[in-house]
């Protein structure tokens, strides 16, 4: 097993550094989130819903890129990637789903509805780098 | 002196953990994510874990005792716990949210009464273990942070 800390900075450098938003509502998972995406030196915010996932979507344009658990109370991150894939201001962005359940009849409809990829939980560095060559 | 019979607590505390099966290979992927520029994220994840599972463990004992009992919304809680538990690899808990979750949905009271005592029990084992853990840890110092035993 590769013991890649994803520190090969797929994020970006200053200026181009690319602006992650996770959303997560188990504050262990942001923690994870957070470090590993920092690690691969990624701008990251993170937010606890997907309703506060769109407030500030709706306020920072500068989001490249959007990594959501699937299940959350109130809006799931199907829920999300909707509305996300909805707005004509938002749509390009790419949708990232994470679950920590392997549901293929879930994972498909998130592809079908346009999530970029379906990430299983736990969330490995090496994951994050498979997303890097899929974003830019 | 003191440091190398501390050392050895720690690395045998770290390895109970493991043979004993309250934690697995997940939480070397924390330690993994520990650097110079995160020095302290294992703890500071493992006590996230704690603050949250805690609170779930009390709205759990809430939704056990009401009546009529909801099984949805226990099986809710429980899926958040085990969640929660997966990400810092805390093993035995994930297996004992698992079995508690086949009993929510068999609606079996017995089932589900005799599993929360677990997850209770197990939740207390392993904060009491980590917290030994992450104080032997300080003793031992910076040094022992950066060897990973088990591998």
């Amino acid at each position: 097993m590769s013991s890649s800390r994803g520190g090969n900075g797929c994020g970006g450098e200053g200026e181009r550094q690319i602006h992650v938003l996770a959303v997560d509502d188990s504050s262990v998972d942001r923690a994870m989130i957070a470090r590993i995406l920092r690690s691969s030196k990624y701008r990251v915010t993170t937010v606890d819903s997907g309703k506060k996932a769109l407030e500030l979507l709706g306020l920072e344009p500068d989001v490249n890129m959007i990594i959501t658990d699937y299940w959350m109370p109130e809006m799931t991150g199907y829920e999300l990637l909707k509305r996300v894939k909805e707005s004509s201001e938002l749509r390009e962005i790419p949708v990232v789903i994470m679950s920590s359940e392997n549901v293929p009849n879930r994972i498909n409809r998130c592809l079908a509805e346009g999530a970029e990829d379906f990430l299983l939980k736990p969330v490995r560095p090496s994951d994050v780098s498979r997303l890097c060559s899929r974003i830019r | 002196m003191e440091s190398s019979s501390l050392q050895r607590q720690l690395a045998n505390l770290k390895k109970s953990l493991f043979d004993q099966g309250n934690l697995d290979e997940q939480f070397y992927q924390l330690e993994e994510l520990q650097d110079d520029a995160s020095p302290n994220f294992v703890e500071e994840v493992v006590t996230l874990f704690f603050r949250d599972s805690s609170r779930l463990v009390a709205n759990i004992e809430q939704a056990i005792e009401k009546c009529p009992r909801d099984y949805g919304s226990l099986d809710a809680l429980v899926h958040q716990l085990k969640d929660s538990a997966s990400s810092i690899g805390a093993a035995k808990m994930m297996k004992d949210c698992t079995v508690f979750r086949e009993y929510c949905e068999k609606r079996n009271s017995e089932g589900c009464l005799r599993s929360f005592q677990k997850v209770k029990k197990e939740h207390s084992t392993l904060r009491l273990k980590l917290e030994n853990y992450f104080q032997l840890l300080r003793q031992v110092g910076p040094a022992e942070k950066a060897t990973r035993s088990g591998k």
